[in-house]
Formats: C-alpha cells, sequence, structure tokens
C-alpha cells in the first residue's frame, strides 16, 4: 500500500507541474460550457430583415408590425423594388425579406387569399430554416387574428408544449454534450498520453522491474486523471445550474454512478491505446481520431444521429458517447431512473469488460 | 553473505513463435562479479536480462536470480535486484529528492530509511544544493550517476545495467565505472550490457551473444587469448562475423 501511495504521489507531481496542461484540462470545461451556453444558441433574436410592401395599406402595415414586434426581427430597410432584394442579401445585413403583394387588403377582402413571399438568405440554412419558421409562424398568428370570431369555417389549431424543456433552450442539450467530451479527454486521451509517456522515456521498463505489480502501475496512472474527471463533471454540472439554468431531475446518485461507469468505459479505451503505441504522439493521434472525433460527431451531440445515413448511424452504436448522452439526458431532464437506463448503462458496462479484456491480453503480449 | 550464486541460468531459452531469441544459455554469476554481456542488436541480450528481471517469463531451462526462481519467484527477485535502463531512468519533472523519495517508495523501504537514504545520497554524490531542483537541469553524467544511485537505493543484491553509459562522455563513464567497482567492493553483483568495447575490459567476466547463443564466456585476458587478439572490439568483430 505505501509502495502505491508512492506512486500515486508522483502521478500528481507529473499533472501539477505541467501547469498549462492542467489550466487547459480544468479550464476547457468552463469555456466550452459558457461558449456553448452563451454564445451558440439555436434561438436567434433581432435577425435583420427588410420589407417590400407595395400595397402599403392597413394589413400589411399591421402584419409587418407584428412581426417587428416579437423580437426575432429588427427592420434593416423599406425596398422599393425586387432588384433591390438581391442587394440588400449580397450588402449581407439582411437575412429575410417580406414581400407583400400589391393591394394586399383588397384581395384579402375580396378574394379571401392574399400571398405573401419570404425570401431568406439559403447560404446560411439553419439560419434561413428558423428564420422562416419564425415568420411563417407569426403570419398564420396573424391570419387567425384578422378572422372576425366564428366565421372561420374549421380551425384546428396547435398548441404546442415542449416536454422537458419547455424554452427549447439549447444549453440543455450542450451541458450533457460538454460533460461528454470532456470527460472522454480527461479519461481516455490523457491517460493514454500519461501511459505511452511513461513508456517513451523508458520509465516503464523501470517500473516493471521493481515490485509494484503491473496491475498497480495501471490503476495507480489512472487515479489522479479519474479525479480531474470528478472535479470537471461537478464544475460542469454546477455552471449548467446556476448559472444556466439545466435541471437536474433526477437522482444526483444515479447520475455520478453513471458518469463513473462512462470514465470507466473511457479508461478502458485509453488503456487499450497506450497498450498500442509506444509514443505519446501516435496515442495522441489516435485519441483524437478515433475517439474524439466520434464523440463529438456521432454521440449525437451536436448532429441528430436519426438524420445520418444508414452507415453511420449503424456506427454510432459503437460510440460509447451515444449511449452516455442518452443516459444523462434522461436523468437529468426527464428525471427517470434506472429503469429507463438500464439498457444503455448495460450497454457501456459491456463495452467496457470488452475493452479491459483487451488490455490485458495486450498488455500479456507484450509481457511474454 | 553465501556462497550461493548470484545468477545461474541453465540451457535458458526464449521463444517467439518459431523465432529463437534466447537458445539454450547457460553461465553462473557469482556474488560481487561484475557481470559483462555482449552482443550486436538483435542477438538476444535485451530478451535474456528481461527473463532474468522476472518481466518475461523463460520459454524453457532454468534460471535462479539472488537465489530466487525466474518461474515461480519472480516477485522476490524484483524485490532483491535493481534496474537501471539504457534510456534515462529518473523522472525529470521531480527533484532530486522527490525521485529518491519514490524509488525508495515503491521499493517498501520505511519512511525513516528513505529519509536517511536521501540524505546520505546527497551527500555523498555532492548534490546538496540541486536536491530541490527538477532533474531535468542537471547535466547528463550527474544524472547517470544519480540513477546508479537510486536503483542501489534498496540494497539490491544484484543490479541489472541495460547499456549504462550511452551517450555520455569519456570522463564521465570513468567516473560512473568507478562507482561500479565501489558497488562491487560492497558485495553488489553487477549484470552489465555494453556497446563500448572498452567497458568490457572493465569487466571480470563477460559472455558474447550471437544469434541467441552464448558463444564465448571468460575473462577479458582469456578471451583476448582464445581469439589470438589484442582487444576486446577484434574479439566481438571475429564472434558477430562469425568465425
Amino acid at each position: 500500500m505505501k509502495q502505491f501511495q508512492a506512486f500515486i504521489i508522483k502521478e500528481f507531481y507529473h499533472i501539477l507541474r505541467d501547469t498549462r496542461s492542467l489550466i487547459i484540462l480544468l479550464g476547457l470545461p468552463v469555456v466550452l460550457v459558457i461558449l456553448f451556453g452563451f454564445a451558440i444558441s439555436n434561438e436567434i433574436k433581432d435577425a435583420r430583415i427588410a420589407i417590400l410592401d407595395p400595397s402599403r395599406d392597413e394589413l400589411s402595415r399591421q402584419l409587418t408590425q407584428k412581426l417587428l414586434a416579437s423580437g426575432h426581427f429588427t427592420l434593416s430597410a423599406y425596398l422599393d423594388d425586387y432588384e433591390a432584394i438581391e442587394d440588400r442579401f449580397q450588402q449581407g445585413d439582411t437575412k429575410l425579406v417580406v414581400v407583400y403583394p400589391p393591394d394586399m387588403a383588397q384581395r384579402y377582402g375580396r378574394d379571401r387569399e392574399a400571398k405573401i413571399q419570404l425570401v431568406a438568405d439559403g447560404s446560411d440554412p439553419n439560419t434561413a430554416t428558423t428564420l422562416i419558421n419564425y415568420a411563417s409562424a407569426i403570419i398564420v398568428d396573424f391570419q387567425r387574428e384578422q378572422q372576425p370570431f366564428g366565421t372561420a369555417p374549421l380551425q384546428i389549431v396547435p398548441q404546442l408544449k415542449m416536454l422537458y424543456n419547455p424554452a427549447l433552450e439549447s444549453v440543455y442539450m450542450f451541458v450533457p454534450g460538454v460533460m461528454t467530451v470532456i470527460l472522454m479527454l480527461v479519461s481516455a486521451m490523457m491517460t493514454s498520453i500519461a501511459i505511452t509517456r511513461e513508456k517513451e522515456l523508458g520509465t516503464m521498463e523501470v517500473l516493471l522491474a521493481s515490485p509494484l505489480r503491473p496491475s498497480l502501475i495501471v490503476v495507480g496512472k489512472v487515479i489522479p486523471y479519474v479525479l480531474l474527471a470528478v472535479v470537471n463533471t461537478l464544475v460542469i454540472l454546477l455552471l449548467g445550474t446556476f448559472v444556466f439554468g439545466v435541471p437536474v431531475e433526477g437522482s444526483l446518485l444515479l447520475l455520478g454512478l453513471e458518469c463513473l461507469l462512462f470514465v470507466i468505459t473511457s479508461l478502458a479505451l485509453g488503456i487499450l491505446i497506450s497498450t498500442r503505441t509506444e509514443s505519446q504522439q501516435v496515442a495522441m493521434m489516435i485519441s483524437l481520431i478515433a475517439l474524439m472525433l466520434p464523440t463529438i460527431l456521432l454521440s449525437g451531440f451536436i448532429f441528430p444521429i436519426e438524420s445520418m445515413p444508414w452507415p453511420l448511424q449503424w456506427l454510432s452504436n459503437i460510440v460509447p458517447a451515444k449511449w452516455f448522452i442518452i443516459i444523462i439526458k434522461n436523468i437529468m431532464l426527464k428525471g427517470v431512473g434506472i429503469p429507463f437506463v438500464w439498457k444503455e448503462s448495460f450497454i457501456l458496462l459491456l463495452m467496457s469488460a470488452l475493452l479491459i479484456a483487451a488490455s490485458i491480453r495486450n498488455f500479456k503480449i507484450r509481457l511474454a | 553473505m553465501n556462497k550461493e550464486p548470484a545468477i545461474q541460468a541453465e540451457n535458458l531459452s526464449k521463444k517467439f513463435g518459431d523465432f529463437t531469441a534466447v537458445d539454450q544459455i547457460s553461465f553462473t554469476v557469482q556474488p560481487g562479479e561484475i557481470f559483462g554481456f555482449l552482443g550486436a542488436n538483435g542477438a538476444g541480450k535485451t530478451t535474456a536480462m528481461r527473463m532474468l528481471t522476472g518481466l518475461s517469463t523463460p520459454t524453457a531451462g532454468d534460471a535462479r536470480v539472488a537465489g530466487y526462481d525466474v518461474y515461480r519467484e519472480a516477485e522476490q527477485i524484483k524485490r532483491h535486484i535493481g534496474y537501471m535502463s539504457q534510456k534515462f531512468s529518473l523522472y525529470e519533472d521531480l527533484t532530486v529528492r522527490e525521485n529518491i523519495q519514490f524509488y525508495g517508495g515503491i521499493y517498501g523501504l520505511s519512511f525513516r530509511m528513505i529519509r536517511e537514504k536521501t540524505r546520505e545520497l546527497i551527500d555523498r554524490l555532492q548534490l546538496g544544493e540541486v536536491a530541490r531542483s527538477l532533474v531535468r537541469s542537471l547535466p547528463l553524467g550527474w544524472k547517470q550517476k544519480l540513477a546508479f544511485s537510486v536503483a542501489l537505493l534498496h540494497q539490491p543484491r544484484i543490479v541489472f545495467l541495460d547499456e549504462p553509459t550511452g551517450g555520455v562522455d569519456p570522463i564521465t563513464r570513468r567516473q560512473f565505472w568507478e562507482m561500479i567497482y565501489q558497488a562491487a567492493d560492497e558485495g553488489v553483483t553487477l549484470f552489465v550490457t555494453t556497446h563500448y568495447m572498452d567497458e568490457a575490459e572493465y569487466c571480470d567476466r563477460i559472455s558474447v551473444m550471437v544469434d541467441g547463443r552464448i558463444d564465448a564466456l571468460g575473462t577479458p585476458k582469456e578471451l583476448k587469448e582464445q581469439y589470438q587478439v589484442e582487444s576486446m572490439n577484434e574479439v566481438f568483430l571475429q564472434l558477430a562475423r562469425g568465425q
């Protein structure tokens, strides 16, 4: 036990002496959460729109008023003709143009139909879609208000309710996502680098020739990073809760245990990588390409898995992060318990067991 | 100290699949002896050494190190040997003192013992001024001597030195060998692999490995007479060429 203690002390020296990495590892989660929480938002406010309104009557003015009062749009200009639309987009200060028909009120009154054209800047497809949706919703709403009570032939009015995230705050998604990425980074990538470092420096041979058991060497290398992962998890959760109001509906204990499970899976990945590589550089490249990229791209963190082509959907099943994100979203946002996350947890458990078995096998081959 | 040999190998072999890395080597090293272990790269030196240090299990044959069996008592062997690798074996981002404490710690020395040993070692190597500096900042020669002293920290009966003087200037090498002699005088057995033929001359006895076998074994003087040459270098070249 005292031998192990000496080993752990050494590991902490390594981490504490490498101030730059330490600052990055502690600061990165904070920066990411704040960045995703404040700066990156799916909700668009004050997008600049232009109005082309040849009719200039009561009805069109009312609708323009309503659009501008929504908070989503601010006026960039009133346009005079169609040619001006493209000029506006090319200048880049307008994202959407609302084109009214001539004699809007008359047409509406006589034909019971008026067509309004929405022209959006498609070079930025996400923004364009969102703005079109906002504008359409406001127009539908406006139309309903225009109809005198009881005159409409038939009305279906959808009443929307976003369960678990009523305001559709994107930070609800980013807190679990950032947590996943950081835990993977600290547990898998950092440990794989730390272990290969001993190999590269030649100190691994010395350690193996000492009475320290090989399994203790690996556990000792891993423990400081587990602690770091715990600290990171807490920081992300606290930031999420107190700065962004992301709830933790479910059991904190269960959430903690699931995080630990994911840390173990990640550690197993990191250890497996370190058994196959001899240099820190290679370990880092493999970690980045084989672990970090899928964790960010194929986990459903940023891109929805449902809209991926089937080979990628299939591939996403072997990405541990996918299952972990499902688990923590369920616990944090939906407040469910073990009955609803045991399947995903079991998959992670199975992955960990396989990875650890593979690492032990590799390690034995190396030592034989 | 008893008269039991420090290292005793009999027909020790190691195969990796079809490839025989070490082919039935036999030799005995007496306590306090400096035993040079020579061979070209790939001759099987490292594999042989790994078996003797308990890092790797032999395929066939017998070996006892410090009186312990390499198959069944690898843990005991590790406790009673020291090891210094060809790559530098201290941690550059730890101070001199922390390195000593770490190695003392993993060999299970008591806190009091570690404190005493640290003071003694720092005095002997005259490292008092730099005891609290990172090892990174020391000149290579100092690091080498420190690494050797650290390998002796837990008073092992045998120390394995794997090309210990690579990249060190001749003066420092000379000083390093003085430390080796001193350790041998105190009864420690030294098992040294090396590429430098002048170092081979410093050893009490030498074995030369070629293609997994020990082709020559004896004192430097005996070997030179046997091959009728002037220096160990020529002995080595003759053996390596397969004559």
